[in-house]
């Protein structure tokens, strides 16, 4: 029971780092409806920046943290600006070639500017403990991860439903047309969807380098694909899906690593995502939205 | 108050609207007939910055706005209520009025704007809190006109605000069109109901594949033969 809670803890401490990274490939999707296969290297961006933050420039974690949401959110807005919007009202296929185009430009500049040797988090940023709850041991590290992931997809939810860009973003997911009507700068408004789901990339980047201390330039590949299963998962577009997607695909890595398969890990990620293919196309939170002719 | 002078638009090689000219005085009511692809919404459309036109200019209040983004036409005083009146589904009636007034800054003249707009459709006021997706047809249409008067335009542009709905129903709207223009506004509306259009409009237009064929006053185009038989079911 301890072991399967301890498994549980650890679930939703991953979890959370594929749910913020999820948040991004579902913002962007439900606005420009294009899949941004370039998303998980902005999370190694984030990684790096924060890593160089602490290292360099001898910075705290919060410091660190916000350094790097900052510079992902302007690298965001500068791929949408640069490689997308061009595009705008080219073929889906096009720019989705083009995304996986610069997924692989950001994945080998990076080598090339830096090399390709992996770095490992200082362990000290935060202090170690152990935090004994009803006989289960949880990390210090776990319940930071859990918090600051928490706070950022609550403001989240504030941003989108009560602020006037959130307003905006909506309006132009929606409908595009009816929303330039309103006199909403739709170019803005996709720039602040790149912006915000970049930074919480970012964010994922740091919070992983502190938890599972490795970083490398091609460590976005994987957690990128687990987040887009994420957001599949919880319904493609629909910001409560990617979180609570996130979480679930956390978990159940979590609890088959712990039944013994730790090897399948990687493998289950990718059986959700064809059995919700399957069973559940539009996702847990979608509705089935038939094509209109 | 708006004036367009030859305007020539195209989809792709499509010519849409052949050198079309049309005006506009302050107060009037004045609407455009036609039948289905004839051009009415790809005029809307021009005007209102959704599409730009290749050649030919458009005057608002004396100011060039012809290929202009929408943004900067809806600054300057152009609401438009599109066909199948697009309400943000995914917003409540309240979160849509507020979109109308995007780009207002001032508090207190948009917390009029909203008594005005539920004084206007107490309906909306009941739902101010319903999701927009799960109104009627009807009410989606009052929410789309109050939406578009958030903005407090001087000049209210209506895509077929009759279409799909019951016929008592369309007299409502009809009377709140009227109604809003005498508080003030200007009305562009396109019909496919000229019957109802003629019936409340001052001067009318009449559009045939992409051109202007004909122009008067309501009680002119309703007594000519041509335009009773074409568009008045006439008799």
């Amino acid at each position: 029971m301890e072991q399967f809670i301890q498994q549980l803890v650890n679930g939703i401490s991953l979890g959370s780092i594929y749910a913020l990274i999820a948040l991004g490939y579902t913002m962007v999707y439900g606005i420009v409806k294009l899949i941004n296969f370039a998303h998980g290297d902005v999370f190694m961006v984030g990684a790096f920046i924060g890593f160089y933050s602490i290292t360099i420039l001898d910075l705290g974690f919060f410091p660190a943290l916000l350094i790097a949401m900052t510079a992902c959110a302007i690298f965001g807005v500068l791929i949408e600006r640069i490689a997308y919007k061009p595009l705008r009202n080219a073929t889906r296929i096009a720019a989705l070639i083009t995304a996986i185009g610069v997924s692989l430009f950001i994945e080998y500049g990076t080598i090339y500017i830096r090399g390709a040797q992996p770095e490992a988090y200082p362990n000290n940023i935060i202090p170690l403990k152990s935090l004994d709850l009803f006989g289960v041991k949880i990390s210090s590290q776990s319940v930071l991860i859990l918090a600051v992931s928490l706070f950022l997809m609550i403001l989240l939810q504030f941003i989108v439903h009560k602020t006037k860009i959130g307003k905006a973003m909506r309006a132009v997911s929606h409908d595009m047309d009816a929303a330039k009507l309103m006199g909403i700068n739709v170019n803005n408004t996709i720039s602040a969807t790149f912006a915000i789901g970049s930074a919480l990339a970012g964010a994922a980047g740091v919070i992983f380098g502190m938890y599972y201390t490795k970083i490398e330039p091609l460590m976005g590949i994987i957690p990128g694909l687990k987040a887009f299963v994420a957001a599949v998962l919880g319904g493609i577009g629909i910001i409560p899906g990617a979180m609570a997607g996130g979480l679930l695909l956390g978990v159940i890595e979590s609890l088959v690593s712990a039944a013994g398969f730790s090897l399948w890990r990687d493998g289950v990620a990718f059986v959700v995502l064809i059995l919700i293919l399957i069973f559940r196309p539009a996702g847990l939170f979608g509705k089935n939205v038939r094509e209109k002719v | 108050m708006l004036k367009i002078n030859d305007i020539n638009v195209y989809y792709g090689v499509i010519h849409a609207l052949k050198g079309v000219s049309l005006e506009i005085n302050q107060g009037e009511i004045v609407t455009l007939i036609g039948a289905n692809g004839a051009g009415k919404s790809t005029l809307l459309k021009t005007i209102s910055g959704l599409l730009k036109p290749k050649t030919g200019e458009i005057l608002f209040e004396n100011e060039h706005v012809a290929g202009k983004v929408a943004q900067s036409i809806v600054k300057r005083g152009i609401s438009h209520v599109p066909e199948g009146r697009r309400v943000f589904a995914n917003m409540s009636v309240e979160e849509n009025l507020e979109l109308g007034a995007y780009l207002r800054k001032d508090k207190k003249g948009i917390k009029e704007d909203f008594e005005k707009v539920y004084q206007l459709f107490p309906r909306l006021l009941e739902r101010k809190k319903q999701l927009s997706g799960t109104l009627s047809g009807g009410e989606q249409q009052m929410l789309a006109m109050g939406r578009a008067l958030m903005a407090r335009p001087r000049l209210l542009i209506l895509d077929e605000p009759s279409m799909g709905l019951a016929p008592l129903l369309v007299k409502t709207i009809f009377r709140i069109i009227e109604e809003i223009n005498q508080s003030g506004t200007t009305i562009l509306l396109v019909e496919q109901n000229a019957n109802m259009a003629l019936s409340i409009a001052d001067r009318a237009y009449v559009i045939e594949t992409g051109k202007i064929v004909a122009s008067g006053t309501s009680a002119e185009l309703s007594q000519s033969d041509q335009i009773r038989n074409a568009y008045l079911g006439g008799h």
